[in-house]
């Protein structure tokens, strides 16, 4: 058998500091799409440990985080899924994302000249998650601190991603 | 331009990618006929005032049928297309 090396989705990219803000990959344990069949909601939610997130948000416990991914679909990671053959349709998405996290004071400022929706601290809040665009990407943004924000995007993405964060920070802290 | 996803609240126009008029939900009969069928495929109209038109909604993957007035520019109503047609 020939050997791999495991690659990160954003490989010598990350980390970076520009312009005050830091930007990190994060890395998960493992990451699944689920999407419960018709009237199994509670059933899934029972099995997870955790409810399923309402739309725009996202839910955690033991070692679990659930994100609102769509209608009917929510994005869980943990270390490992319990059996939900018959409640769910279930799908691996581990290495499908780039996840980054950019953090720093300026981060809402810096992200209002690429996201197309309001992620002030006072109407996003912590745990508040959005599907919605960085630049002309489609990503999944979510709020996981006061000043840090978690950026989600496809994982051929990633290199675009840094890009275009990079530019719009430097952009905003040349002012 | 703002439209209202039904699941993720009202959002910027950049956000959706136009498809046609929703009367393409109106499929006819498979039986109906090759006048029908023509209609369908190829005649719309083109209303100077309210009109009903699909939407997709990209980031959440939701079809939206959008009641919108092509004079005002105003939208008056959005529905998922899951619930139009059950």
């Amino acid at each position: 058998m020939v050997k791999l090396i495991a690659q990160t989705a954003f490989g010598d990219g990350l980390p970076r500091a520009v312009g005050g803000v830091t930007l990190t990959e994060v890395s998960m344990p493992g990451m699944w799409s689920v999407a419960p069949l018709k009237g199994q909601q509670k059933a899934v939610s029972k099995a997870l440990g955790i409810s399923l997130p309402r739309p725009n948000r996202t839910t955690s416990g033991a070692g679990t985080q659930a994100l609102w991914a769509g209608p009917g679909m929510a994005y869980v990671r943990a270390s490992a899924l319990p059996d939900l053959s018959g409640l769910a349709a279930v799908t691996d998405q581990s290495d499908a994302w780039a996840v980054l996290t950019i953090a720093g004071s300026t981060v809402t400022d810096v992200l209002a000249r690429l996201v197309p929706i309001d992620l002030r601290a006072q109407t996003f809040k912590t745990g508040h998650t959005a599907r919605t665009l960085v630049g002309h990407m489609p990503a999944s943004v979510t709020r996981t601190g006061p000043q840090s924000i978690e950026i989600m995007v496809m994982r051929s993405m990633a290199r675009t991603l840094v890009h275009e964060l990079d530019r719009a920070t430097r952009l905003f802290a040349g002012r | 331009m703002r439209i209202t996803c039904p699941h993720c609240g009202e959002r910027d126009r950049r956000e959706f990618t136009y498809q046609g008029d929703a009367l393409a939900l109106n499929r006819p009969a498979v039986d109906a006929g090759t006048a029908a069928w023509d209609d369908y495929l190829h005649n719309r109209d083109n209303p100077a005032g309210d009109t009903r038109d699909l939407w997709y909604h990209d980031p959440c993957g939701t079809w939206i049928a959008v009641d919108r007035n092509t004079v005002t520019h105003a939208i008056t109503g959005s529905t998922p297309v899951a619930k139009v047609t059950s």
